[in-house]
């Protein structure tokens, strides 16, 4: 029997990377799945997008598990389209019980004052509201079946503590641990439980590419993936440069399942210890 | 299919019964052997019945009904060369230690003006100084091991200041600062360092709860300090077992230096 036998999670960026991480490992403990992603490129990122294909790929794996899949292409910036995926997947696999706001972007490196306009505004719109359009979405299906749920916002650990040259980035994920709290004691009576997850550096597309180790090693012209291992390592406690996403997806089922039925309200950094440091 | 914790051992005070024994057997049914230690005698001024041997007693017999070993002793957290015995010996028998759960502790209601000297050194002893005794002890066992998760039970009271309890609150943000300190001191060993923050536990401490109605008699603004925000009464020792078994387990390789509220809310509130 598995740790979330029977139930169905929603996943917002679920594509690749954390997303496709935690539906597969909440799959591999029996739930089935809803699934959506961008899939499309943005400007401001220094990284190559998600595509269709990636998402394809997620639903290929789930599908290996026997568990079912509902997949869908959706912006978490247009309520619409995230409510139109939810309600489609409720519809297929009959009930909501676990939400994962995990679809966030890194954007580009620019201290505060540089930040363009635009940039700072896309940020927003995707890092936060987009965790509370899929909050909003999901809340009805959830309260509806009557048993309770689980919702875990994906933050980070920039969501506990500043890091330069990404406020936007900073400013959302801080903004998402406010959004936490207050859906915590506002869906208490629903006994619906609400977390963050703030992982440390995961090594996925978003982190693993020539930008991040330009903004972590600005002392070198053409950092290397090495370089930015030293660096990285830096910030953690625990003697690793970073963490796996099933790491992240090890804590995001734990707070999924019922042995975590009494835990809401809490932030919970998969950081290697970086937060004390 | 392998337990979570399966062919660890694990170090517990305050395993006699309630949330100790509660962790014990949790982490016995995914795999893990266990040091149980226990006081098992009176502390003076308790509001609650304490601990006896028989429910050590009876801890070692549901660990074994899961054909796992325990290796139980009776030992005051407060006395170094107790503990130390029971660890080592334990460690002896079991090979190796990989989890330590520091659980024991006391608490005990009374006014501001109404706690004694006695009861203030009572629980700080037992609450901080044990479990300082506990990491300090045990810790080179976990090195020697090549890394560990180390869980200290703090308290709801170890985040907010909750009423009647000062040498209590003390004591747990004591407790909840130790964890921080020593993660970081012995992650370099790959040791990781998490506290517990429960609610209110239906366990034996409970028994001290009919105190509460003459405490908030002319307090009544302090009351909905002691409310959960989730519909419920109380948790089950197994609630806090759960969230000690993912601290413990490789899932949970990653995670260090946190407080691991299972309060229902309770310190958001």
């Amino acid at each position: 029997m598995g740790r979330v036998e029977g139930k169905v999670a929603f996943i917002t960026g679920a594509a690749r990377g954390q997303g496709r991480s935690h539906a597969i490992r909440l799959a591999q403990e029996g739930a089935d799945i809803i699934a959506i992603d961008l899939c499309e490129g943005l400007p401001e990122n220094n990284y190559p997008p998600a595509t269709e294909e990636d998402l394809a790929e997620t639903v290929r794996q789930v599908e290996a598990l026997d568990r079912r899949i509902v997949a869908r292409k959706a912006d978490v910036r247009d309520f619409d389209q995230v409510k139109s995926a939810v309600d489609a997947g409720v519809a297929e696999l009959g009930r909501l019980d676990i939400v994962s706001a995990n679809a966030g972007i890194a954007g580009s490196f620019n201290r505060a004052e540089d930040i363009p306009d635009d940039e700072w505004v896309n940020m927003q719109e995707i890092n936060l509201s987009g965790v509370w359009r899929t909050c909003k979405a999901a809340i009805p299906h959830i309260r509806a079946g009557g048993r309770g749920g689980s919702m875990i916002l994906t933050s980070s650990d920039a969501g506990l503590f500043a890091f330069p040259n990404i406020a936007h980035y900073v400013a959302a994920k801080h903004g998402v641990v406010g959004l936490m709290r207050t859906l915590a004691l506002e869906l208490a009576p629903d006994m619906i439980r609400v977390n963050s997850v703030h992982p440390t550096v995961v090594d996925t597309p978003m982190v693993n590419n020539e930008a991040t180790f330009k903004l972590f090693r600005p002392d070198i012209e053409h950092p290397t993936a090495d370089d930015f291992k030293e660096a990285a390592q830096g910030i953690n406690a625990l003697p690793i440069p970073w963490v796996d996403a099933v790491d992240i997806s090890n804590a995001v089922l734990w707070l999924a399942s019922d042995e975590a039925r009494y835990v809401t309200g809490v932030a919970l950094p998969v950081d290697a210890g970086a937060n004390v440091k | 299919m392998a337990g979570r914790v399966e062919g660890k051992v694990a170090f517990i005070t305050g395993a006699a019964r309630g949330q100790g024994r509660s962790h014990a057997l949790r982490l016995a049914e995914e795999g893990a052997d266990i040091i149980a230690v226990d006081l098992c005698g009176p502390v003076p001024g308790l509001q609650y019945s304490h601990a006896t041997e028989d429910d050590l007693q009876e801890t070692v017999r549901q660990v074994e009904a899961l054909d796992r070993r325990i290796v139980a002793r009776t030992a005051d957290v407060r006395d170094r060369d107790a503990m130390k015995a029971a660890i080592d010996e334990g460690v002896a028998e079991l090979g190796h230690l990989d989890i330590v759960v520091g659980n024991a502790g006391i608490c005990i209601l009374a006014p501001w003006d109404e706690v004694t000297p006695e009861v203030w050194d009572e629980t700080i002893s037992i609450n901080l100084t044990g479990i300082w005794n506990t990491v300090q002890l045990t810790a080179p066992h976990l090195i020697a091991a090549g890394g560990g998760s180390i869980i200290l039970t703090s308290s709801a009271a170890g985040l907010k200041g909750l009423p009647f309890l000062t040498p209590y609150v003390a004591s747990k943000f004591g407790v909840t600062g130790l964890a921080k300190a020593f993660a970081h001191e012995l992650a370099k060993h790959r040791i990781r360092v998490n506290s517990l923050h429960p609610t209110g536990v239906d366990t034996a401490m409970g028994e001290m709860g009919g105190e509460y109605p003459r405490l908030l008699a002319g307090n009544e603004r302090l009351a909905g300090m002691l409310t959960d925000s989730l519909p419920i009464d109380v948790t089950e020792p197994r609630d806090q077992s759960n969230a000690v078994l993912f601290l413990a387990s490789e899932e949970a390789r990653y995670v260090t230096a946190m407080a691991m509220t299972v309060d229902a809310g309770n310190t958001q509130y």
